[in-house]
């Protein structure tokens, strides 16, 4: 695989290359549009839905507030199972982890079922480094992989493509890395899927490792739960003679009860289903039956940065069900490679800056902006996660890395306009020179709006950003506060002032 | 009751007319509404854009420029949003507890034209006259930052001669998004795009929202596009009577 997320541009770069695919524009607003109306059916129907949200965010919150002592419970618990509890401070030392694994089982493949930790850590390309061939086995990880591709959507990796772009990849691909694509295969979703299922058949009878993330850790049991809809995982999970489970510290849950929320939430915000088709859940090894060599690999990689940001930590409350990437306007228009991450979209737009910092690469850094502040994420989020706010603290964030730096044009306006809102005399000059351009602009460019208003015309960088695309109105030559002047008002207002004093 | 018009930056230079429809609303619903002029901007683009420090003087600059009103009345949701939950944020970064406490006593009495006018007066029909075809975008702000709900669109239905023409995906992001629109000006103008589609097929001759900024991108994009529909704030609909119009 070469595809990479590393060196890719900042978002409004992508964002602009993406905005030019007309295919993706297609495949995207079908797919997410027809999941949007999926989940707003399922939500509506729970009377109690703002409720299980504000449970939900609630057990988050208590757990990430003591998830020190959880975490020690949970590995006694794993442990205690028969388990093997790993932990891992960031991505290389995970993915070492798992690569020294397979290394003492002498495999030189394993199975996966979808995960976004194991992509977050870049495990597939350090297991191909060891001479691992790490298969996907979720259909749509699966055409992501053989597309050479990365994954566009936390629970729909290939929502960037449509039928027959997969028909095309699997009949091109299938036969390099096992059982061929039937000749006769069309674009039909069942024929599709069949195809996939005879594919990964072979992997799954003949891996002798798997790797899985958890959607939950369940402290007091040392249980793991994989929530998906395809059976994959099932296969997996049980399959194998030895199984590696990545997981993220925040995915953990203090007790079996927790569940009860987060089950609900999940598929309803995700798939826009009741209840997913496969819930697995394993708590370590239970002998003669299923995998008898367990690992689980407890993973940092940023999050405790995270769990120190006062407004940020809330992002770690994220169950990752990709509710907030659906209704997200600007996801649904530029797709999420223009995130240039695993977690692209609303929650990869804080998500991301909080597990890598900010202040050390324009990609990173862009991602905060890469939001209309409409707030439709945090109306979905199954947790209660306030997206606009994060996003605006994320902003300040940047800002401040930067601070003590040359500053920027930006930055310099930012002052400029700071100095002259400071002080209301300052403004009131402004607006004079505003409504002074604007009668003049207006006359020059003899452009109007619909009901008649003078118009600029195309204006120079940086308003041309605005004009390219946008006609603008002229500046009117009386502001505001000069009518109220001019209206008499101002002097009543001083005279009740004094009447009443 | 002693009440300011806020009347917001941007309208005071770009918009006046809706800052004007205000006063004339008020005056008509028999509300004395005063204007202290050292008001200047509430600092959400400074906040937004992520430059807290540069927000703090201008957060000072505003509630000392409301300082003892009852009721703050603005024609912006979005402003009204930045009042209501943003200071909190720049006065603790200010480190300066006389700012904060200024801050927690002046935001509650911030209120949104539309919420003012049936929450705070209670009343629904202005006594307007608009026989126009009218559609309404609900901004973003008004929905989900300070959650008027239905209110613009009460307060619409209960205008004389006003045809109202329902818009397909109205709740809706119209791109707009403060610097959004500059920084991220190919998306913006991506999502605006679909909004103006909406509205020219909602057969409407004017499009009215709850806030002027909003309303110059999608003015901008239908005027570009000669879609021969005009963008008017929502204050200046409930403020056309007979003679006018």
């Amino acid at each position: 695989m070469t595809a990479t997320f590393v060196g890719m541009p900042p978002f409004p770069t992508a964002a602009r290359r993406a905005l030019e695919d007309t295919q993706l524009r297609q495949n995207l607003a079908f797919a997410t549009g027809t999941i949007r109306t999926k989940r707003a059916n399922v939500v509506g129907e729970l009377d109690e839905w703002e409720e299980l949200r504000l449970a939900g965010a609630a057990i988050k919150d208590n757990t990430l507030h003591h998830l020190d002592e959880h975490l020690l419970t949970l590995e006694a618990s794993l442990q205690e199972r028969g388990a093997v509890v790993h932990w891992a401070r960031d991505a290389a030392e995970a993915s070492r982890i798992v690569a020294d694994i397979a290394r003492e089982h002498a495999v030189d493949e394993v199975v996966k079922v979808k995960s976004m930790a194991t992509v977050e850590i870049g495990l597939n390309e350090a297991l191909a480094e060891h001479g691992v061939a790490a298969w996907e086995t979720d259909l749509a990880e699966l055409i992501v992989q053989l597309g050479d591709d990365l994954p566009s959507h936390i629970l729909v990796p290939a929502i960037h493509r449509n039928r027959a772009e997969i028909r095309e990849i699997f009949r091109r691909r299938m036969a390099s890395v096992g059982r061929p694509a039937p000749e006769d295969l069309s674009d039909e979703p069942a024929e599709l899927a069949g195809a996939a299922r005879l594919h990964l058949r072979e992997k799954f009878l003949k891996a002798k490792m798997a790797v899985s993330g958890a959607n939950f850790a369940v402290a007091e049991s040392g249980t793991l739960v994989v929530v998906e809809s395809e059976g994959n995982g099932r296969m997996c999970l049980s399959l194998p003679e030895v199984l590696v489970s990545v997981v993220g510290i925040e995915k953990l849950v203090p007790t079996w009860r927790d569940l009860d929320v987060f089950l609900q939430l999940l598929p309803r915000s995700s798939t826009g289903e009741r209840m997913n088709p496969y819930t697995s859940m394993w708590s370590g090894i239970t002998p003669g039956d299923g995998p008898q060599e367990v690992h689980v690999v407890l993973v940092d990689n940023g999050r405790t940065n995270a769990l120190a940001d006062e407004v940020g930590r809330q992002a770690l409350r994220c169950i990752r069900c990709s509710a907030c990437l659906n209704v997200c306007p600007v996801y649904e228009r530029v797709g999420g490679h223009a995130y240039g991450s695993v977690y692209p979209g609303p929650i990869g737009a804080i998500l991301n800056p909080l597990l890598k910092g900010v202040g050390h690469d324009a990609q990173t850094d862009s991602l905060p902006y890469a939001s209309s502040l409409c707030g439709a994420c945090f109306e979905a989020c199954p947790v209660r996660i306030d997206i606009p706010e994060v996003l605006v603290h994320m902003r300040s964030k940047v800002v401040d890395a930067h601070r003590g730096q040359r500053p920027k044009g930006e930055a310099l306006a930012m002052r400029a306009t700071s100095r002259m809102f400071a002080d209301p005399r300052r403004w009131a000059m402004a607006l004079k020179a505003s409504g002074a351009f604007g009668t003049l602009a207006g006359k020059l460019s003899g452009r109007h709006l619909p009901g008649g208003r003078a118009a600029l015309g195309r204006l120079p960088w940086p308003a041309s950003l605005w004009t390219d695309a946008r006609d603008m109105a002229a500046p009117p030559k009386e502001p505001f506060r000069s009518w109220w002047r001019r209206s008499g008002r101002a002097d009543a207002e001083r005279r009740g002032r004094h009447g009443s004093a | 009751m002693k009440v300011a018009l806020m009347v917001t930056c941007f309208n005071d230079a770009m918009f006046p007319d809706t800052g004007k429809a205000v006063v004339t609303l008020l005056d008509r619903l028999g509300v004395d509404v005063e204007f202290p002029e050292s008001q200047t901007c509430c600092a959400q683009p400074m906040v937004n854009t992520g430059y807290l420090d540069e927000a703090v003087p201008v957060v000072r600059n505003f509630v000392a420029a409301f300082d003892g009103y009852d009721a703050i009345i603005t024609p912006s949701a979005s402003c009204a949003g930045s009042v209501r939950h943003q200071h909190g944020t720049v006065a603790r970064r200010s480190g300066d507890p006389a700012l904060e406490a200024k801050v927690s006593d002046t935001s509650p009495r911030i209120y949104e034209l539309s919420e003012f006018l049936v929450d705070v007066l209670e009343v629904e029909d202005v006594g307007a006259y608009f026989p126009h075809a009218v559609t309404d975008h609900p901004t973003c702000h008004s929905l989900r930052m300070i959650g008027v709900g239905d209110r613009p669109w009460r307060l619409l239905q209960a205008v004389r001669g006003i045809k109202l023409r329902e818009l397909t995906a109205a709740q809706e992001c119209c791109g707009f998004g403060g610097t959004f629109a500059m920084k991220n000006a190919e998306t913006s103008v991506a999502m605006g795009t679909d909004k103006a589609r909406h509205i020219k097929d909602s057969g409407a001759e004017v499009v009215v929202a709850g806030d002027n900024s909003c309303l110059m991108h999608i003015g901008g994009l239908l005027s570009r596009q000669r879609a021969g529909v005009r963008t008017m704030h929502l204050a200046e609909i409930l403020a056309s009577v007979e003679e006018e119009s």
